[in-house]
C-alpha cells in the first residue's frame, strides 16, 4: 500500500492588511570566519586525492582499499533526483576534500596545543573546550573542517571502558572495533552521497559503550566548517553493547559565504540487546541569505540498527540551517521487541528547502516505531516530509504511529508530505495522522490582545507546535533549540 | 463626575469597501456596565474589533479616547497592557501551549508595561488557583493547552478566567452568551458579576436579552446600522425582547435612506 503524496499550497491571506509578511533578512549569528593557517589540499577528486587523505591520517591499507572501492562505485552512481528539491548540483571537481588547521594533522593531544584562535571560535559558539567550563558535564568532540581539534572528558569516560574519540584515532587504537562496524549499517555504496563520504571521509566521532555501562554524561560532537570551498565529510560511529545506554548530541555551524558548501556526513548507530541510543541534533548550518545565495548543502545519511532484542534507537532533530537539507535518519528494527523513534522539527525560511523524514524498517517481531515530524515553513521556504514505514513478512505484531504536522507562516511558502507505507504482514498495526495549519492572524491577534507582541506571539505558537519534539531533547539542548527557533523566525511577521 | 474610561465620538469604521459603523458615540465611566444590543450585522462585533485593534478594520472618521489617550494610535498589545480586555466571541486554540504558561506570559507582559517585576511561578500558581475558584473554572481546564479541545462553553469560561487573572480596566465581552446553554450562561455571568467593581467598566455586546437577566447593565444601547439609535435603562432590553429590532431598524432606514441604498 502506498499513500498518495499530498502537497499543500497555502491559501492567500484573508485580510487586506497582512499581518504576516515575508521574512526579513535576519543575521546568522555564527557566520564568522576563523583566521587560522590551514593545511588544505588542492581542489578536485581522484584516487590520488583519496590516497593523500588516507596518508595524512596514517591509515592502514585495509581502510585505504575500503575508500578506493567506495570511490570506484561512486563513479558509477548518479546523484539522486527524487527529492523535492531544486538546486545546482555541486561541482565535485572544484571542491576541496581535506582542510585542517596547521599543527592539528595528528589529531588533538592536549587542549594546550589547540590554536588559541580555534579555542576562541568554540568560545564564540558557546562551546568552551575547557572541561571545567562545559555545560553540566557534557563531553565534547570538536571537529573543525576535516579534523577533530579537541575531545573532552576522555579520561573520565575511559575509567568505565567508554571510548569517545575522533574516528581517525579509533582506526589507529581500536582497529578491530572499527573494522567490525564501519559500514555495517550504511554500506559504502548505500547511496551516492554515502559512497562519496566513504571515499573521502575525514573525521568524526567514535563512541563505544561497553556491555552494561550507562554513559554517565551526554556525549556531543560539534561540527564547524571554516575553510572556503571545502566539503565536510564526517563519519560518526556509535556502538552500544548489550545493556549499554548513551545520549549523544550533535551541533553544527558554518561561516556565511556566497558559495554553497557541501556537507555529506554518514552516521551509523548499532544497538545490541537491551541497549539504548538517543541521538539528538541541532543543525544550524549557514542557511544562505534572503535571496538564496550561499548556504550549506546538507546531504546526510543517518541510520541506526537495532540489532539486539529490546534495543532502542531514538533520533531527535531540530533542523533550522542549511540551504538544502536531504536527510532521513532511519532505524532498522531487527531485534524482536526493538523500538525506533524519530522526532523532528524542520524549519525553512528565505529560500531554504528541506526534504527530510525517516525510514522505519520492521524486521523483528513486535517491533515498534514512532514518527513525529513538525515542518515549519516561512518566507519562501519549502518543507517536505518524506517517510517510509516498511513492515517485513517476519515482523509479526509490528506497530507504527506516524504524525506529520506542517505549519505555514505567510503565503509564499510550501509544505509537502510523502508518507510511504509498505505492509507485508497482516498483523501489523499502523496509524498515520497528518495536519497542515497556517499560523492564523486570529491566533496572533489573540495573543496580542492578551499583551504579547507579534514576535512573542509567533514564538509561543511555534513552540507550542513543536512541543512534542522539544520534550525529547536533553534539557540544555531543548532551551537552545527553542531560542534558535525564535531567532530563526524573528521578523517573519511584520 | 469621574473621567470616562472610554469615549467614542462619531466613529466611522468598516472593512475596506464596506462602511459598518456610521457615526457611533459612546461614553463609559468607571464602575459602569454598558450593554450593546442589536440585530445581526448592526456592527456589534466591528465595534469590539475596532476597540481591540483588529487590523482588518479601517477607521475613516471620529475618535476613541481610552483613559484620555488616543486608543486608535495604540498597537493591540499596548491596548491590552493598558488594561483593555476583549473576551472573544470565538476564542482561538493554540495547540501545545498550556493555558497557564500563556497566561503567565500575558500577565508578565502587562506587569512589565507597568514597571512591575514579573510574577514568579509559585505565586502565579497561587493566583491562578484563587482566580479559578473565584470564577468556578475547572482546574483541569486551567492546566490544559489553550482552548485545545475545549467545548464552546469551556472556551467562553476560559475567557472570563483570563479576565479574572489579568484584571482589566475595561472589559469588552463580545457575544459571550452565544452558544451557551442556560447553566453555562449563568456561571459565565456570575464570573463577570464577581469582577464588577468601582474602577472597572464593562461593555457587554449581545444579541439576546437573556444574558442581561444575569449581568444587569447600567445602560442599554441599541445599535442599528452602525449607530446607536436608542439608549436607556435595563428595562429597554426587556422591551426589545418583546418587540424585536424590526421597528427600530425600519425607523433607522427611513431616516438614512440614501446612505443605505447599497447596504
Amino acid at each position: 500500500m502506498q499513500q498518495t503524496p499530498t502537497t499543500t499550497a497555502p491559501a492567500p491571506a484573508q485580510t487586506t492588511t497582512q499581518t504576516i509578511q515575508e521574512m526579513t533578512d535576519k543575521g546568522y549569528a555564527f557566520g564568522f570566519v576563523t583566521d587560522v593557517e590551514q593545511d588544505t589540499i588542492p581542489a578536485g577528486l581522484s584516487e590520488d586525492v583519496i590516497r593523500v587523505i588516507s596518508a595524512k591520517k596514517g591509515e592502514p591499507d585495509w581502510l585505504l582499499q575500503w575508500r578506493l572501492k567506495a570511490y570506484q562505485q561512486w563513479l558509477k552512481m548518479t546523484e539522486p533526483t527524487w527529492a523535492n528539491l531544486r538546486y545546482t548540483p555541486p561541482d565535485f571537481q572544484s571542491m576541496v576534500y581535506y582542510s585542517a588547521p596547521k599543527g592539528m594533522e595528528d589529531g588533538p593531544k592536549s587542549l594546550d596545543e589547540v590554536d588559541p584562535e580555534i579555542r576562541r571560535t568554540y568560545d564564540r559558539l558557546g562551546i568552551p573546550l575547557e572541561e571545567q567550563m562545559i555545560l553540566a558535564g557534557v563531553a565534547v568532540d570538536a571537529v573543525f573542517d576535516s579534523v577533530s581539534v579537541a575531545t573532552t572528558y576522555r579520561a573520565r569516560l575511559a575509567e568505565r571502558g567508554i571510548i569517545f574519540c575522533p574516528l581517525s584515532e579509533a582506526v589507529r587504537d581500536h582497529p578491530e572495533l572499527v573494522r567490525k562496524y564501519l559500514g555495517s549499517v550504511v554500506p559504502p555504496t548505500d547511496n551516492f552521497y554515502a559512497a562519496l563520504n566513504a571515499a573521502v571521509f575525514s573525521d568524526g566521532s567514535f563512541v563505544f559503550i561497553p556491555k552494561g555501562v550507562k554513559c554517565p554524561m551526554d556525549l556531543s560532537t560539534y561540527f564547524r566548517i571554516n575553510a572556503k570551498n571545502t566539503g565536510q565529510f564526517e563519519r560518526t560511529l556509535i556502538i552500544a553493547e548489550a545493556g549499554a545506554e548513551v545520549s549523544y548530541l550533535e551541533g553544527c555551524t558554518a561561516p556565511m559565504r556566497d558559495e554553497n558548501q557541501l556537507h555529506a556526513a554518514v552516521v551509523e548507530l548499532v544497538a545490541l540487546d537491551d541497549a539504548s541510543i538517543k541521538y539528538s541534533t541541532v543543525q544550524n548550518w549557514y542557511p544562505g541569505d534572503a535571496e538564496g545565495r550561499g548556504g550549506i548543502y546538507n546531504f546526510v545519511t543517518k541510520r541506526g540498527k537495532c540489532q539486539g532484542r529490546r534495543s532502542k534507537i531514538s533520533w531527535t532533530q531540530v533542523e533550522t540551517g542549511s540551504a538544502i537539507t536531504w536527510k532521513y535518519p532511519s532505524c532498522i528494527l531487527i531485534g524482536d521487541d526493538s523500538v525506533g523513534e524519530f522526532y523532528s522539527v524542520a524549519v525553512t525560511r528565505h529560500k531554504q528547502q528541506a526534504d527530510t523524514g525517516t525510514k522505519m524498517i520492521h524486521i523483528g517481531k513486535n517491533t515498534r516505531s514512532t514518527i513525529i515530524s513538525k515542518g515549519i515553513s516561512a518566507g519562501e521556504g519549502q518543507n517536505t516530509y518524506r517517510g517510509a514505514v516498511k513492515i517485513m513478512p517476519t515482523a509479526d505484531g509490528a506497530r507504527n504511529f506516524s504524525q506529520c504536522d506542517s505549519m505555514l507562516i505567510g503565503d509564499r511558502c510550501g509544505a509537502h508530505t510523502f508518507p510511504y507505507i509498505d505492509v507485508q504482514n497482516p498483523t501489523a498495526q499502523m496509524e498515520h495522522e497528518a495536519t497542515t495549519s497556517k499560523v492564523g492572524e486570529d491566533q496572533i491577534f489573540y495573543c496580542r490582545q492578551r499583551g504579547l507582541n507579534q514576535e512573542e506571539a509567533l514564538g509561543m505558537i511555534v513552540n507550542g507546535f513543536c512541543r512534542e519534539v522539544f520534550r525529547e531533547l536533553p534539557m540544555e539542548f531543548a532551551v537552545e533549540a527553542q531560542k534558535l527557533l525564535e531567532i530563526s523566525l524573528e521578523g517573519s511577521v511584520g | 463626575m469621574n473621567t470616562p474610561i472610554l469615549q467614542i465620538s462619531d466613529l466611522h469604521a468598516g472593512l475596506e469597501d464596506k462602511p459598518i459603523l456610521r457615526g457611533l458615540s459612546l461614553t463609559v465611566r468607571p464602575g459602569e456596565v454598558h450593554a450593546i444590543m442589536g440585530p445581526n450585522g448592526s456592527g456589534k462585533s466591528t465595534l469590539a474589533g475596532v476597540l481591540a485593534g483588529r487590523e482588518e478594520y479601517i477607521v475613516s472618521g471620529g475618535s476613541v479616547l481610552y483613559k484620555g489617550q488616543d486608543l486608535l494610535e495604540m498597537e493591540p498589545e499596548d491596548r491590552a497592557r493598558e488594561g483593555l480586555f476583549l473576551a472573544f466571541q470565538y476564542p482561538v486554540e493554540i495547540p501545545g501551549v498550556s493555558n497557564t504558561y500563556f497566561l503567565r506570559a500575558a500577565l508578565n507582559a502587562i506587569r512589565k508595561h507597568r514597571g512591575q517585576p514579573g510574577i514568579d511561578p509559585v505565586n502565579f500558581i497561587k493566583l491562578v488557583r484563587q482566580k479559578a475558584a473565584m470564577v468556578k473554572m475547572d482546574e483541569a481546564l486551567v492546566k490544559r493547552n489553550l482552548n485545545e479541545g475545549f467545548s464552546g462553553g469551556e472556551k467562553k469560561r476560559n475567557e472570563i478566567f483570563h479576565m479574572a487573572v489579568l484584571e482589566p480596566t475595561l472589559a469588552i465581552l463580545d457575544e459571550t452568551d452565544s452558544g451557551l446553554d442556560i447553566d453555562a450562561l449563568r456561571s459565565v455571568a456570575e464570573g463577570v458579576n464577581i469582577l464588577r467593581g468601582p474602577e472597572r467598566a464593562f461593555v457587554v455586546i449581545t444579541h439576546y436579552q437573556r444574558l442581561l437577566d444575569y449581568i444587569v447593565p447600567d445602560v442599554v444601547h441599541v445599535l442599528v446600522d452602525g449607530r446607536i439609535v436608542r439608549s436607556g435603562g435595563k428595562e429597554l432590553a426587556l422591551e426589545l425582547e418583546e418587540r424585536g429590532y424590526a421597528e427600530l431598524e425600519a425607523q433607522s432606514r427611513s431616516e438614512n435612506q440614501p446612505a443605505l441604498a447599497a447596504g
